[in-house]
């Protein structure tokens, strides 16, 4: 009670002070407009320009209007002005929680209700103080640097923090800009005015510079910031499909956008670091096999058709990892390019998983909702269903028609809940549906793994066609452009929710996409065995020949024998070459074959709807083939994939990140086009926050899925003899070891031994597992916190409820009406102290009613008085004014310190 | 960008950020969209202040707003007088508000002023009323209106006083999973 106590004491020090400012009109101006504007805006709920006080907040502007039309005092009953006491401290609560900047004010203060008057009172301390230095600058101001006591440096360095917390903080205030300015004017003001001032001595000078470097690093800070908005590329493109399609399309693109990004880092990684260096400083084209077109192809290999295929002069560039060498350092840099390979490799993995993460994690940062949206149906449909990005007439018009329905459908769902259909017919309907949609999923598989399966017979034989070089991408591709649209049609039978149908249509194409992909990595991993067990006879030719080479007769010993070309070398297969060919080729024919589809089936489909409806016999653009719908989820399902695809090939093909970003370039352009030219906006509106999340998860789960054959073939399978730059070595992470024991000390050497030991790594396995067991625990027991404490204030809210209805009616009307007129006039006068500590107290006391319900029963005679339960006998209200006039500057950190005293009771 | 322009001092430009969530070339674009409204009304230079309106027929015409069913909510609430007149002062902080970067709080009281029609502080049955046909273009029957005010108000008045209160509103709002989403116009 002892600082509740002082707090009151410091209230009612100010207000003598204030009588005694009011002499010069414009100290008296601005403390009546501080003093007023503190209860007031929380009195009449939000701070805002109308209400019954526009005058007051008018002042700064100059330009007074006469008061709201439409809130008269007079029309105030018993009712209406007992319940502004309840919006007052409602309101209160609520600006002061967002003052505070976070929710744990309001929370506290609903707990705990007798400390909210205290708080209050507190906060008028801290909004009074600032204006009082200005008031007393001669005495505290000038003198700033030689005799401010410790207590006194104290408080202006906490008062200069909080300046800079409402700076930092201002564009979050509901305020209106002049007034927002003027605040921002005035903190500033006083932040330059006294942060030079504290310290003594050297500390002072030292505290100046720091200011100084604080400034000059939030005005960098600020700049940088300008120019990373800069940098972001696309932002009007995206604006305008905003405007269009609303912002479920949107973001598709922003998406795309992202993917953009990241693929760029991972293409400054694998460029910078592996391919530049290996064109700059490694042998040249030629010098050895690996890096040479064999004899057999050379005629064909500037060929197009060849070039087309990725083989050819193609195949034996840095673009694949059979062109790298296994020396272990290149050029005058020593640069390690195995090792950097590998590094290279891992941390294209790393980055990704990393970036997904975060951005995931600051996905659901945002979204506070925990699976108790169902109690809000109608009042989100309501108020969140309009998409203000919207600004186009058409996207406007089928808004409209969407939430119209969207009403409809809520309310028929609420009239008719439990009305059963034929459930036995849909059960069915949906058995058969799911059966249909399985045939089809591993038809498509069957066929995938067919087809590759032929592909590898045809890779044997001489003189393939065209198609069937190119079968699998193109049945992949087929697939893929027909599939989804045939569920689509299937689970028309189904008689889902939209909603629910959506979800289990993207289900179906993410299962489709990955059992094809999984298809075609076993039926290549096969090929690849293949390879491998090919390779001892190879390698036992390549000897061979090179032996009888340099030992054949009929060269005259004396002069050494030129070394074989290396074109003449006979060399392996190279299985990762292989396989990075095919992730290249499918990565090409998958962005053709998108393009080709938006082509046809958007722009063609757009034109022939356009121009041929002038001379048709019915109307094409209302009728069948109207035109296409933006596809949403499979666009991202194909983005996602095709990154699951560059981040499994990018190992073995370098080169094809650069393929991607060029390919990410351009659809961003293509489809920007596209989607603007010849798309119509969505009739079924879906919707897009949500989903953001969504589509991550999916990245993230595509991901781990292809690190999976990735680390299956760095870890268990032997690399090519003769080609990259692990050839020679049992696995391709010996290259780490080699490194390690090569150029690092041993002792170095001996930690790594140690903690690649089994007995290490097992339990650090636990330890994490463990750790996951606690903070999952941890993070459950919270939230059942949570729980309690949000059951905690709904209860606290029911039982003020009932108080009132009991209580209030009676006593409410004579009681508020008095104080009411009263603090009306105060606020508006906003001059004297006679009237407006009955106002403070007026609304200390209504405080005080909320916070101790039926205890306090309001009654006219306590609240027209200037409180005198509150104060203490043992101080009487003008011995303290009396010495606090003279002294002025010293009263603010006094009641400063009682606010720090009050601090650690909470 | 910077030394160039003399519409705003740099302080002002400053004082801008330091209020609004934009950046400077943001807050430039603003302008000239503002000045583009009314060129003859604002002029180009900033310097000292000068009191310009711009009339709510032409803030209600930018294309960011013409197709809302709540563009004159809007332009009334964030106008100083409440009559939809726009000061230079007055578009920012509406942009400002409507940005990306505001947070929920800010966001869910501005929507609250917006949604209550009558201004008395509080979303009663009328308020809703509006809304909803506002949505719905008045396709909805008049019965179907009054169920889904009745629906709405049983879920979210929290003190069963009848009308929604901020707090309420706050309450309801800050589990939307789309208000974040939706409540947002990109300048």
């Amino acid at each position: 009670m002892s600082h509740q106590l002082k707090g009151l004491e410091g209230e009612v020090c100010r207000g003598v002070r204030r009588q005694a400012r009011s002499g010069s009109p414009r100290a008296g101006d601005t403390s009546g407009r501080r003093s007023a504007r503190k209860p007031t805006p929380k009195a009449e709920g939000p701070p805002g320009r109308r209400g019954a006080q526009p005058s007051q907040k008018e002042p700064p502007r100059g330009e007074p209007r006469p008061g709201s039309p439409r809130r008269k005092p007079t029309e105030r009953t018993g009712r209406r002005g007992e319940l502004r006491g309840q919006e007052r401290s409602a309101a209160e609560r609520t600006s002061e929680g967002r003052r505070k900047g976070d929710g744990r004010a309001s929370f506290k203060e609903q707990r705990a209700p007798p400390k909210k008057e205290k708080e209050a009172l507190r906060k008028e301390e801290t909004w009074k103080r600032p204006r009082k230095p200005r008031s007393s600058s001669l005495a505290s101001g000038n003198s700033g640097g030689e005799s401010l006591s410790e207590e006194e440096l104290a408080r202006i360095l906490e008062q200069v923090e909080e300046k800079k917390k409402l700076i930092a903080t201002m564009r979050n205030k509901p305020w209106p800009m002049a007034k927002k300015l003027t605040e921002l004017r005035e903190a500033q003001a006083f932040v330059e005015k006294y942060e030079g001032a504290l310290g003594k001595g050297k500390g002072q000078r030292l505290y100046a510079y720091r200011m100084l470097m604080a400034k000059k690093w939030i005005k960098f800070k600020r700049d940088f910031v300008n120019f990373k908005t800069q940098c972001i590329p696309w932002e009007m493109k995206i604006k305008d499909i905003e405007s269009h399609f609303g912002s479920s399309v949107a973001s598709y693109f922003i998406f795309l956008r992202w993917m953009y990004g990241v693929n760029l880092v991972l293409f400054g990684l694998i460029f910078g670091l592996v391919i530049i260096p290996e064109v700059l400083m490694g042998m040249p084209y030629g010098s050895i096999p690996r890096k040479t077109v064999p004899r057999a192809e050379e005629e064909k290999a500037m060929d197009f058709s060849v070039l087309w295929d990725f083989e050819g002069y193609i195949k034996y560039s840095a673009l694949f990892y059979g062109y790298y060498n296994n020396q272990r350092t290149i050029g005058w840099l020593r640069y390690r390019l195995p090792m950097a390979y590998f590094m290279v490799g891992v941390s294209v993995f790393g980055y990704s998983l990393m970036i997904v993460i975060r951005s995931m994690a600051s996905n659901t940062q945002g979204s506070t909702s925990e699976g108790e949206n169902d109690n809000f149906t109608f009042s989100f449909k309501m108020f969140t269903s309009w998409d203000y990005l919207i600004g186009n007439s058409e996207t406007a018009d089928n808004k409209y028609a969407s939430i119209t329905t969207s009403f409809k459908e809520s309310i028929v769902d609420e009239q008719e809940s439990n009305k059963e259909e034929n459930i036995h017919l849909t059960r069915f309907l949906r058995v058969l549906a799911n059966f249909l949609i399985i045939c089809c999923l591993c038809g498509s598989g069957y066929l995938i793994y067919f087809v590759v399966k032929r592909s590898q017979e045809f890779s044997k034989m001489q003189n393939v066609s065209w198609y069937e070089r190119n079968e699998v991408e193109i049945v992949m591709s087929l697939l893929g452009m027909f599939c989804p649209p045939l569920f689509e049609t299937i689970a028309a039978l189904e008689n889902y929710h939209p909603r629910i149908g959506l979800k289990w249509q993207l289900g179906r194409i993410f299962a489709l996409f990955l059992g094809n992909l999984y298809t075609f990595l076993l039926a290549l991993m096969d090929d690849v065995h293949l390879k491998l067990s090919n390779e001892e006879t190879v390698k036992n030719i390549t000897h061979w020949t090179l032996f009888n080479y340099y030992n054949s007769s009929g060269w005259n010993d004396s002069v050494p024998r030129p070394p074989l070309h290396p074109a003449d070398v006979p060399r392996g297969s190279c299985w990762e070459t292989a396989v990075g060919i095919e992730f290249m080729r499918l990565t090409v024919s998958d962005m053709l074959v998108t393009y080709i589809t938006i082509l046809l089936g958007d722009f063609l489909r757009a034109c022939f709807v356009r121009f041929m409806n002038y001379c048709w016999c019915w109307d094409l653009e209302a009728g069948f083939p109207s035109y296409a719908e933006f596809d949403i989820s499979g666009n991202v399902l194909g983005l996602i994939f095709n990154q699951g695809m560059i981040w499994m090939g990018s190992f073995y093909a370098p080169g094809l990140v650069g393929i991607n970003v060029l390919r990410l370039l351009t659809s961003m352009y293509f489809q920007c086009w596209a989607v603007m030219s010849s798309n119509v906006p969505h009739e079924r509106v879906f919707k897009a926050s949500r989903s953001n999340n969504f589509y991550m998860g999916l990245l993230l789960l595509v991901l781990f899925l292809s690190l999976l054959p990735v680390a299956y073939t760095i870890m268990s399978l032997p690399p090519s003899f003769d080609c990259g730059p692990f050839s020679g070595k049992n696995r391709m992470y010996d290259v780490l070891q080699e490194t390690i024991e090569n150029d690092f000390p041993t002792f170095l050497g001996k930690i790594f031994a140690f903690l690649a030991n089994p007995g290490l790594i097992i339990p650090a396995i636990l330890l994490m597992f463990l750790a996951i067991y606690y903070l999952n625990s941890v993070s459950k027991s919270l939230s059942r916190a949570n729980a309690q404490l949000r059951k905690k204030i709904q209860a606290l809210r029911e039982v003020e409820k009932s108080h009132k209805s009991v209580k209030g009616k009676a006593t409410a009307r004579d009681s508020e009406d008095a104080p009411k007129s009263n603090s009306k006039n105060a606020t508006q006068l906003q001059l004297t102290k006679e009237e407006t500590t009955p106002h403070s107290a007026s609304q200390s006391q209504t405080l005080d009613k909320k916070a101790q319900g039926p205890v306090t029963s309001s009654s006219s005679s306590s609240t027209l008085l200037p409180a005198p339960r509150h104060l203490p006998g043992s101080r009487s209200p003008g011995s303290r004014p009396d010495s606090g006039q003279p002294q002025s500057q010293t009263h603010p950190w006094r009641s400063a310190s009682g606010k720090s005293a009050q601090r650690p009771s909470h | 960008m910077g030394n160039k322009q003399t519409i705003f001092t740099h302080e002002q430009l400053e004082a801008y950020q330091d209020c609004t969530f934009f950046t400077r070339k943001e807050i430039m674009r603003l302008f000239y969209r503002y000045q583009d409204l009314a060129p003859q009304l604002v002029p180009l230079d900033y310097t000292s202040c000068p009191d310009v309106k711009v009339p709510y027929e032409l803030i209600g015409s930018m294309p960011e707003l013409k197709d809302n069913p709540f563009r004159q909510r809007i332009a009334q609430v964030f106008s100083q007088a409440g009559d939809g007149h726009m000061t230079l002062d007055d578009f920012l902080d509406m942009f400002s508000v409507m940005s990306e970067m505001a947070p929920r709080d800010l966001k869910a009281y501005y929507a609250f002023k917006i949604y209550d029609f009558n201004d008395d502080d509080y979303i009663c049955a009328g308020d809703l009323e509006q809304t909803v046909t506002k949505l719905t273009r008045g396709e909805l029957s008049a019965e179907e209106v009054s169920l889904v005010c009745e629906k709405v108000l049983d879920e979210a008045d929290g003190d069963h006083d009848g009308r929604l209160s901020l707090e309420d509103f706050q309450n309801m709002i800050l589990r939307a999973p789309d208000f974040l989403s939706t409540f947002h116009i990109r300048i």
